[in-house]
């Protein structure tokens, strides 16, 4: 059994010695990127940073995350029970954590697990956490967008322990170099009580990069009319550009590719170097997930298309025939 | 045996969805004045989950109760819910007030004890705010088990299976009764109401209390130090041809 060595503090007046949490996310011994930026904006909130690793593979990612510059300690809770990121078994652990060193800052990336994890911690410890921030203000003031990113807020938070996510395509990923930081063994005083149970997974596997981190997207919408044209349009795109496939919600309402490509409000928000949207008209719920591209391209046979009152680079032509001829010369 | 379903659906009032929202002179929020206000689209998603459950498990669902914080308006939304198929409904009226998830988790809370209720169905966020925490917290407070961003639900007994919306793909939960299921855009497609419905709906129960009745006090932990426009893309330009894209492409370097 191993044991948690506590280690002595000195509170008193010298409140910024009290450290930053960041969990930390991976899969198959790497380190999540996400959580790479959930790591740049705890760096900017300017406090030693502690992380959290959880799962019985966590020992490779918690070397992994030994070697980041500007990681102090990482702590690893290896039970068995973390191996999916339950909600129900992250948050008691997460709590434990959090009461036992003082933490001021709990980061998390707003992932599907940390949207998940985050405000059931801050039921447990009575804190009203902050949503996908962008920006960092100060150690106590954050910028989030509201209204599908019509609105950016800027939210001062009262609170002794703040708890916050971070939207990750607003934070350039800390790069995993020129640190070692020690790892220490965790093991919560309290055991989760749940009947919850992880099931199954079906992840969509795919040669292109990973949606919310690509440097390059294309996206397809409704004038792609069909999942043939779908395929036949945008996978060539992609691949001529080594680029992630994204899709409007009538693409994948329609059915033309799975729910987890939707770029949007309501699905991933990305921030790639170069956007290609194609048979996209251009709602503000699309937009919110896209607008932060460096540069934006569209294609649409619709000259009066929302989408060209954004884009960059705007070519009024018919799909079919322009994105082929776009594969050839590229 | 299985146990009687009585189901809690928390909605909320919000700008429709298909407004763009303006932001208000003072810069401290959105102007709300002579704006269209509607159910949010994921409690819309929440409430059809809850009637279709009730439909398709005739003596499975002992009741489907709506509840809604939120000014005195938002009582609409919630006649609303019962021309949809809700039994009873409650408005916990705070006035103009911006209500913090916490507190509203909290005053769900409260009202999942009043009703006895042992299925929370509520939408993954709310369209205006986005935090996409209420479910997340009351599940919390509670200590139940939690589904969120659901795509399928099945209840068999006391057991419910939850097909979620990942990165990357899906998963499947399970969990046993009471929990909390937050809702995603693809779990179904949610009804309109009918004039006779609406009609109805007018003599169905909507009790109206205060957070206080509920002791419950609101107090918020977050400060709104300014909302503003996001900054505006300037604005592009339109070329004729493919070729005339890769050259535009080729020399801002996107290629």
């Amino acid at each position: 059994m191993s044991r948690f060595v506590r280690s002595i503090r000195h509170f008193g007046s010298s409140s910024f010695r009290l450290d930053s949490l960041v969990f930390i996310e991976g899969s198959a011994g790497k380190v999540n990127t996400a959580s790479l930026s959930a790591v740049t904006a705890a760096a900017q909130i300017g406090k030693p940073i502690t992380a959290l690793v959880a799962g019985p593979e966590g020992e490779a990612i918690a070397s992994e995350v030994g070697k980041i510059n500007g990681i102090d300690k990482v702590l690893l809770a290896k039970g068995e029970n973390y191996s999916h990121y339950l909600a129900e078994e992250l948050s008691p652990l997460i709590k434990d954590v959090l009461e036992d060193s003082k933490f001021t800052h709990f980061i998390t990336a707003a992932t599907s697990v940390g949207k998940s994890v985050l405000p059931r911690v801050g039921a447990l410890v009575d804190v009203q956490p902050i949503s996908d921030l962008i920006k960092v203000e100060s150690e106590n003031t954050f910028v989030r967008p509201i209204y599908a990113g019509n609105a950016l807020a800027t939210v001062r938070s009262n609170e002794k322990l703040i708890l916050a996510s971070i939207r990750a395509s607003a934070f350039a990923p800390t790069p995993v170099e020129g640190g070692s930081s020690s790892i220490e063994e965790f093991t919560p005083k309290s055991k989760a009580e749940t009947s919850s149970e992880f099931v199954s997974e079906d992840l969509i596997t795919s040669e292109r990069p990973e949606l919310g981190s690509a440097k390059r997207v294309v996206s397809g919408g409704r004038g792609l009319k069909n999942k043939e044209t779908f395929e036949k349009l945008i996978e060539p795109l992609a691949a001529k550009l080594n680029a992630a496939i994204g899709a409007s919600r009538v693409a994948v309402d329609s059915g033309f590719c799975d729910n987890s490509l939707q770029v949007g409000q309501t699905g991933k928000v990305v921030a790639p170097e170069l956007y290609v949207a194609v048979g996209i008209s251009g709602a503000i719920q699309h937009l919110a997930g896209m607008k932060d591209a460096k540069t934006i391209v569209a294609i649409n046979k619709d000259p009066e298309a929302p989408i060209f009152n954004i884009a960059d680079i705007g070519l009024v032509a018919d799909i079919n025939e322009a994105v082929p001829e776009l594969v050839e010369k590229l | 045996m299985s146990q009687k379903l009585r189901i809690l659906v928390p909605i909320k009032r919000v700008i429709d969805f298909a407004i763009k929202p303006r932001i208000n002179k003072t810069n401290t929020g959105v102007e709300t004045k002579g704006v269209k206000f509607s159910m949010n689209p994921f409690c819309d998603i929440a409430l059809e989950e809850s009637i279709r459950i009730k439909e398709n498990n005739k003596d499975l669902v002992e009741k489907i109760h709506a509840a809604s914080i939120g000014p005195t308006k938002a009582q609409d939304i919630l006649r609303t819910a019962l021309a949809k198929g809700a039994d009873t409904t409650t408005l916990v009226d705070v006035g103009d007030e911006e209500v913090e998830p916490l507190n509203v988790a909290k005053i769900l809370k409260k009202i999942v004890e009043k009703e006895n209720s042992n299925l929370v169905i509520l939408g993954k966020q709310a369209i205006d705010d986005d935090s996409n925490q209420t479910g997340q917290m009351l599940a919390g407070l509670l200590n139940w088990p939690q589904a969120t961003n659901a795509s399928k639900v099945q209840i068999e007994g006391d057991s419910v299976t939850v097909v979620r919306e990942i990165d990357g793909g899906s998963d499947t939960l399970r969990a046993k009764l009471p929990m909390v299921i937050s809702t995603d855009l693809r779990l179904n497609e949610p009804r309109y109401a009918s004039l006779p419905n609406i009609m109805k709906a007018k003599k169905k129960p909507l009790e109206k209390i205060k957070a206080s009745d509920l002791d419950v006090t609101i107090e918020s932990r977050l400060e709104t130090l300014k909302v503003e426009e996001p900054p505006q893309r300037k604005a592009g330009i339109k070329v004729d041809s493919v070729d005339e894209l890769i050259s535009k492409l080729k020399e801002i370097k996107a290629i």
